[in-house]
Formats: structure tokens, sequence, C-alpha cells
């Protein structure tokens, strides 16, 4: 079926929601999401829970290793596991 | 009876980003946070024969964590504590009475509840986090957590956009509802 400008489907419309999560839908995909919201179920419901997920990760400041820290700490593990395991 | 069994070969792959989480919010420095984690290790590592298998590796692991913050925490108080007292209102009679206005709750400041909570929702968002696959839940940290951009994740990871955004929408809806399932 051929896209029309301004009504979307489901799946463009979720792949916004999932952009606008980090502040990279553009104002024009906005108004398209937005239009879709006012009637579609489906996108409401993804919409809600998307919302709700990044509130509650911003809620908690929940916080992780960057890649080459964990490295750090598994090589400094790796070293100590094998020296034990040699010795065993 | 013990069921659970320990293999400290996988420790670092699972449990480091939790133990980081839980370490962060309570020393506030990455680096000692990262510090106190390869002690934890090392220290699991060599008291793995006191390992009963009644409560899970990581469980097991936060016990010893928490002994190494509350070390941590014991080494530095003896200083900063000094310091503390030193600055005390008290101590200083010119400025006697401010004290009263100026130690009046902050409404918008956090409470232990609401930092207890925060703790408790960041340990379940972290939960649903390790059941996603490695890839998914790489990309859904670097993005979401971390707050990688989306060249720079496409770069490190070698993925184009499109395939960076498919992941994230995967993980997102997997996240969100393990977490309508455990939280909400």
């Amino acid at each position: 079926m051929k896209q029309s400008f301004l009504f979307i489907n489901c799946d463009e419309a979720k792949h916004i929601c999932d952009k606008a999560q980090y502040g990279e839908a553009s104002s024009w995909e906005r108004v398209k999401l937005t239009i879709r919201l006012a009637y579609c179920r489906v996108t409401q419901s993804y919409s809600s829970k998307n919302s709700k997920l990044t509130e509650s990760i911003e809620k908690a400041e929940v916080k992780c290793l960057k890649a080459e820290e964990r490295k750090k700490i598994e090589n400094q593990f790796k070293a100590e596991l094998t020296k034990q395991q040699q010795n065993n | 009876m013990p069921n659970h069994q320990i293999d400290p070969n996988n420790w670092v792959k699972s449990y480091s980003d939790y133990l980081f989480n839980y370490t962060i919010t309570r020393v506030n420095d990455r680096d000692i946070a990262q510090d106190l984690i390869s002690e934890t290790f090392l220290a699991g590592l060599k008291s793995m024969a006191n390992f009963k298998g009644e409560a899970s590796e990581r469980t097991w692991l936060i016990s010893i964590l928490k002994r190494k913050i509350i070390d941590h925490y014991r080494k530095i108080n003896s200083n900063k504590g000094k310091a503390e007292v030193r600055m005390g209102y008290l101590n200083n009679e010119e400025a006697e009475g401010d004290w009263l206005e100026e130690r009046v709750a902050d409404p918008f400041d956090k409470t232990a509840e609401d930092t207890l909570e925060n703790s408790e929702l960041g340990d379940a968002i972290h939960d649903c986090i390790d059941k996603l696959p490695e890839k998914q839940a790489d990309v859904f940290k670097m993005k979401t957590i971390l707050g990688y951009d989306t060249e720079t994740i496409c770069n490190e990871l070698e993925i184009t956009a499109s395939n960076l955004w498919v992941i994230i929408h995967r993980a997102r809806t997997s996240l969100a509802d393990c977490m309508e399932e455990n939280w909400f």
C-alpha cells in the first residue's frame, strides 16, 4: 500500500516513538506520531509503556560500566583466576 | 538444601554492571566503585570455599561488596568526619540561630524512602536488562544508560543506524514487558 506523507503505519510510529525517547525524532516525525496516537490503540499502548520505561530509568538513575572499564576489571580478575587455577 | 552453583568465569560478565550500579549509588565515584568491585571479585575468589549455595552467587557477591563499602567508609571516615565537626554550626557563636532556618527540611530533598525505592527500581531494571540477549543489552546500555550517540555505537559495534534502532526497539519492548511483570 502506498504510504501517505501524513499517515504512518504502526511500525513507523513505534520507530518514531523509540527515537523520541532519546530526543532524536524530528518535529515532522513527532507531528506524524501525534496524529497516529490520536486513533491507534496499539501505538497508544506502546507509547505509554515506552514513556514509562524511560521515566523509570531516569528516576532510578541507573548506571553501568563503560566497555573499557569492564575490560579493565575483567583483565585484572582473569589474571587472578588463572593464577588460582594453576595453583590448584 | 543448597542448590546454587558458583562459577567465577562468568562473574564479570554477569554481575559487574549490577554491582557497579549498587556501588555507585553508595560511593558516588566511578573509580572508587570500580576498585571496590575488583576487590569484591578477588575476595570472592579467595573465599569460594565458603560459598554454601544457599543464596545466589549475586547475593553472595553483594554481601562481600557491602563489607567492602563499609570498609571504604571506615577508612575515609576519620578525616572527613573530623572536618565536618570543625565546620559545625555550634562552634560559631556569631552565627547562632542561623542554623534553625538553614536546617529546615527541604521539601524537594530526597527522603530515605525515595532513595530506597529508586535503588530497588534500579535493581529491577538491571534484572530485566540481564534477561536480554547480550547484543541487545550492550546496545541498550550504551544508548540509554551511558548516553552514547548513535554514530559512536554504530562505529564501535560495526552496525548500521537502522540495525541499531531495530535492536533498541526489541530491547525496549522486552524491558517494558519485564518491568510490567515485575515492577509496575
